[in-house]
């Protein structure tokens, strides 16, 4: 039997069997349920190191890690947390619906999707590895600022070369879900009818694609400059540390949104079905969400007003961080219309993008303060930051991923998850997080630097309590796994349509969906699209 | 029986631990939760424009939050709401652009003016330049010609094993603090040596990185005297934490008398580098200077933390030739975070460190290199 045929054979039958269809598999659902399960397992390694940062953090003195380890752990902490769980969370994501949300058959380009995903555990096992070389992991912080990183060991390229496996992976997955989202879908669903979380996933693709070969550049640039003798970055050889830091953040604030569009996308899937009232303001919606991707690439300076800017460079920053106020603030009030008058119920996902609306508005709210430029003279670097960050990031990105996975498991697995343990999952985060990240505010604004290990006496009290609510926090997710592991063994049958309010291709596929969907085009009504 | 909702149970469990929590030692009693004040004209403004966007931002907070929680209340299938089908209107999306973008420009007049006086660093009364290394702080007074090396106080570093609470100050005590005459403006010029820092005293209202081969600026103008502590901000290592900042402002007449007295200190130590001294003397010194300047890398034993900071003890240089020691120590290692200490260390006090690093750790070397051998090579490096 020739190749080509067993090829052929494959697209009518059920996958593999045995491990090795993980390994060669091209089906997008499978490649999706990769991505999901790597990045929950990386979510558990960066939490792990978390939790050992508020080990140490718990009182003043070092008492469970000296200062070097310290670096390392929240380093990687960071690292692995950004491109090891929330990224291939979205990406897993995007695997699993979008071609079942246009009607395709699979994604745009299988084998490229295969590599994508493959290309991961290789990079993080270069990236965790470096833990137990001499000299540890790297130790500058995330934002790796020479020439701090270049003290860095052979550490440095085992970063570098992670960090270009990333970046090959995200591009080559990101070139993937545009050409799917713009030559795949079924012949009646117009762009215009498409669900938000593809829209939303289209502008992130492009972001990635502008946004990873800055990075890719930059780190290139800090491994001839360790190893190879070059002065990119060294003032003493003619070069400018500085710009590292506009390079990087040239991709980092972009790289924000990267990790923040798919939330708004699932988010605004969500609050929809369980308001049983269409999204209101779907166009403006989509607007909004391309202008801050435009935006985000003219604000990066934000990160380094205290860098020694011309007053006309801080001004401008400072007036564009500003602007992106006001798309992020139109979406905000879209999703609380759409709840307006609507006929809302409370299930598990829909408390947890409740709970996103509320606690990414307070992140947005410090971000908006962090943009005014005299007084991010005193927030910048200390722990306020951190606590902006986390709101948007865990309780933003995390919240919205874990809103999904309740949202959409039942369609993925066949089976409900139990709605009673599920609101427990909520509560148990919702208040734990608070109480972690809230006095994280207070303990920035009293002065507490951030990425220190050990800390004056006066700022015990508020990072007790964060310490405390940080371990709520981590135990609660192991909840999560338990709902997760009992889904997928069994559980009452999900419908189809597993939810009154749901609109959109994938509910009307079985759940689970058979191996192959849509390999006939779908009609799509408006009915269908909007709701 | 009424079964516990997950939120009944939880809201009984966030008493507990806050009582938990309140029962904490009340040694380190300090629930701060806001931005100092502060002490110059420029902080006031700054605390008083965060205070002015923080409660815009719970204004807005309140009203979003407001209808939304009145939606939830009110439009719940629960207590048979029906959904409407609206989806769009043209006059509150209008509404909802342009009010944000009024309120945004409100806040950006202030943010402007303030930032424009913040910049100004015209008409200084006075320059010091603060160079920042991995870690400690160096403070030049260019028109005084006194210089200070400030680093963390010894009773900090011994309590951080042991218990933090019984030292004042802990972390935020430095062994030379530095003065600022109050109301007088002092021009900061910052720059660091090896990697970047920032400086960072929360009362003086603003913070500023330290990098190399830059040289930027910050103003400052303090009203009231007393003490004022800050912390490096910007990631610079393994003792980020540990690289306190002590300004002292004083009255002009006690910011004179210090001067004085450092230029008096200063005088003594070109005093001693003329005379040569016993081994033991330079070993004690020795090992002062190796406790503050080398510890903190090459580590108290002198074994250094393997893949990072090279031992010294049985070290190829430290047992090798006396001059390949001493250019290293001096001229530093280019590209790793063994900097060059000629222009940090006095001669006496390179000589000392010297001496102790090739004879302590076993190194028994015997060597004893006087101050005159490093003046000696100071002026084969200039070509003088
Ligand atoms: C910021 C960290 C740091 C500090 C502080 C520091 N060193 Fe070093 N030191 C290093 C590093 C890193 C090396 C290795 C350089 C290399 O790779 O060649 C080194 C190497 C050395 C060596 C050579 C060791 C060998 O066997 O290769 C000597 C001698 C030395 N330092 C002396 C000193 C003295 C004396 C001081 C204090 C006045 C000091 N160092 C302070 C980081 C430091
Ligand atoms: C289990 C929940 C989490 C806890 C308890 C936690 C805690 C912390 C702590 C204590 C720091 C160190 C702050 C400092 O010293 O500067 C930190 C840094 C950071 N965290 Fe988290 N975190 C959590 C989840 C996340 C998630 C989900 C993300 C990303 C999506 C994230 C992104 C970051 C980033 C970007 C940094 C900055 C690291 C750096 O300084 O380079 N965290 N976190
Ligand atoms: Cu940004
Ligand atoms: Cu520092």
């Amino acid at each position: 039997m020739s190749t080509s045929y067993g090829a052929h054979a494959d697209d009518h039958h059920g996958p593999e069997p045995g491990l090795l269809r993980w390994l060669f598999t091209t089906n997008h659902k499978d490649i999706g349920t990769l991505y999901l399960w790597f990045a929950l397992i990386m979510f558990f390694v960066g939490g792990f190191l978390a939790m050992g940062i508020r080990a140490e953090l718990f009182m003043p003195g070092l008492q469970v890690m000296d200062p070097h380890l310290f670096n390392q752990f929240t380093t990687m902490h960071a690292l692995i947390m950004i491109f090891g769980a929330v990224m291939p969370a979205f990406v897993g994501f995007a695997n699993w619906l979008v071609p079942m949300m246009v009607g395709a058959p699979d994604m745009a380009l299988p084998r490229l999707n295969n590599w994508s995903f493959w290309i991961l555990p290789f990079a993080f096992t270069l990236l965790i590895g470096t833990f137990f070389l001499p000299g540890g992991a790297p130790a500058a912080g995330w934002t790796i600022y020479p020439p701090l990183v270049l003290q860095g060991g052979a550490n440095v390229a085992f970063m570098v070369f992670a960090i270009h496996m990333m970046g090959i992976s995200s591009i080559m997955g990101a070139i993937n879900i545009i050409v799917t989202i713009l030559n795949m879908r079924a012949p009646e669903m117009t762009l215009l009818r498409m669900p938000l979380f593809v829209w939303t996933w289209l502008i992130t693709a492009f972001l990635l694609i502008a946004a990873m070969p800055v990075l890719a550049g930059a780190v290139t640039m800090l491994l001839t400059d360790k190893f190879f003798g070059t002065s990119f970055f060294n003032a003493a050889g003619g070069g400018d540390p500085v710009m590292f830091q506009h390079v990087f953040w040239f991709f980092g604030h972009p790289e924000v949104y990267i990790l923040i569009l798919p939330a708004f996308g699932i988010v605004s899937q969500i609050i929809p079905t369980f308001a049983r009232k269409p999204l209101f303001g779907y166009e403006s919606m989509v607007y909004a969400t391309a202008s801050i991707a435009f935006i985000s690439f003219i604000v990066w300076a934000h990160h380094m007003f205290t860098v020694g800017m011309p007053l006309s460079g801080e001004l401008f920053f400072m007036y564009t961080t500003m602007l992106i106020a006001v798309p992020t603030g139109v979406k905000v009030f879209n999703w609380i219309a759409t709840m307006w008058r609507g006929a809302m119920t409370f299930e598990t996902p829909m408390l947890w993008a409740i709970a996103f609306v509320v606690l990414f508005t307070i992140g947005g709210f410090s971000g908006l303060m962090l943009a005014i430029t005299p007084v991010d003279f005193q927030y910048h670097d200390t722990y306020f930051v951190v606590a902006h960050f986390h709101y948007v990031l865990v309780t933003g990105a995390i919240f919205a991923i874990i809103a999904g996975v309740y949202y959409w498991l039942p369609k993925w697995t066949g089976h409900m998850y139990n709605e009673r343990l599920g609101k427990w999952h909520f509560w148990l985060s919702t208040v734990s997080v608070n109480v972690l990240f809230f006095p994280q505010h207070f303990l920035g604004l009293a002065g507490m630097p951030r990425r220190i290990p050990d800390y004056a006496v006066q700022f015990t009290d508020w990072n007790m309590v964060s310490s405390i609510g940080g371990f709520a926090f981590g135990l609660s997710q192991l909840l999560f796994v338990y709902i997760l592991v009992q889904t997928i063994r069994g559980g009452e049958r999900a419908a189809d349509r597993v939810w009154e309010g749901a609109h959109g291709l994938e509910w009307t596929v079985a759940s689970p969906p058979p191996y192959h969907t849509f390999e006939k085009p779908p009609r799509v009504t408006e009915a269908e699209a909007h709701g | 029986m009424h079964r516990r909702t997950p939120g009944q149970a939880m809201s009984s469990g966030i008493a507990a631990l806050t009582a938990l929590v309140l029962a904490s030692p009340s040694a380190f009693a300090a629930w701060d939760l806001n931005l100092p004040v502060g002490v110059t004209p420029i902080s006031r403004i700054v605390y008083d424009l965060h205070m002015l966007i923080l409660w815009i931002c719970v204004a807005i907070g309140i009203v979003v939050f407001g209808v939304m929680f009145i939606s939830i209340m009110r439009h719940r299938k629960a207590v048979g709401a029906q959904a409407a089908r609206f989806h769009h209107s043209t006059f509150a999306e209008i509404a909802w652009t342009v009010i944000p973008i009024v309120i945004l420009v409100t806040m950006a007049v202030p943010a402007t003016t303030t930032l424009i006086k913040m910049e100004d660093t015209t008409d200084a009364d006075l320059t010091v330049k603060v160079t920042a290394y991995q870690w400690m702080w160096k403070y030049e007074y260019i028109e005084d010609g006194v210089t200070v090396y400030s680093t963390l106080a010894p009773s900090s570093r011994q309590a951080i094993y042991e218990d933090p609470t019984k030292v004042e100050n802990y972390l935020l005590e430095v062994d030379n603090p530095i003065v600022f005459p109050v109301d007088r403006k002092v021009r900061l010029l910052l720059t660091a040596d090896d990697v970047i820092h920032a400086w960072w005293v929360p009362e003086l209202g603003q913070k500023k990185d330290a990098i190399p081969g830059f040289i930027n600026e910050m103003w400052t103008l303090i009203k009231e005297p007393g003490v004022y502590r800050g912390q490096c901000a910007e990631l610079c290592g393994k003792d980020h934490g540990f690289m306190p900042i002590v300004v002292r402002a004083a009255s002009e007449d006690e910011y004179r008398a210090w001067v004085a007295e450092r230029k008096m200190a200063q005088a003594e130590q070109a005093a001693l580098a003329m005379h040569s001294w016993e081994k033991t003397e330079l070993m004690a010194l020795g090992e002062k200077v190796y406790v503050t300047a080398c510890a903190t890398c090459h580590q108290l034993d002198g074994d250094g933390i393997a893949g990072a900071f090279p031992s010294i003890r049985g070290s190829e240089v430290a047992t090798g030739g006396l001059q390949d020691h001493l250019k290293l120590v001096m001229d530093g290692r280019a590209g790793t975070a063994m900097r060059a200490f000629g222009a940090q260390l006095s001669d006496v006090e390179l000589a000392a460190v010297v001496t102790y690093q090739r004879n302590a750790f076993g190194n028994a070397t015997g060597d004893v290199v006087q101050p005159a051998v490093i003046s000696a090579a100071r002026n084969l490096n200039t070509g003088g």
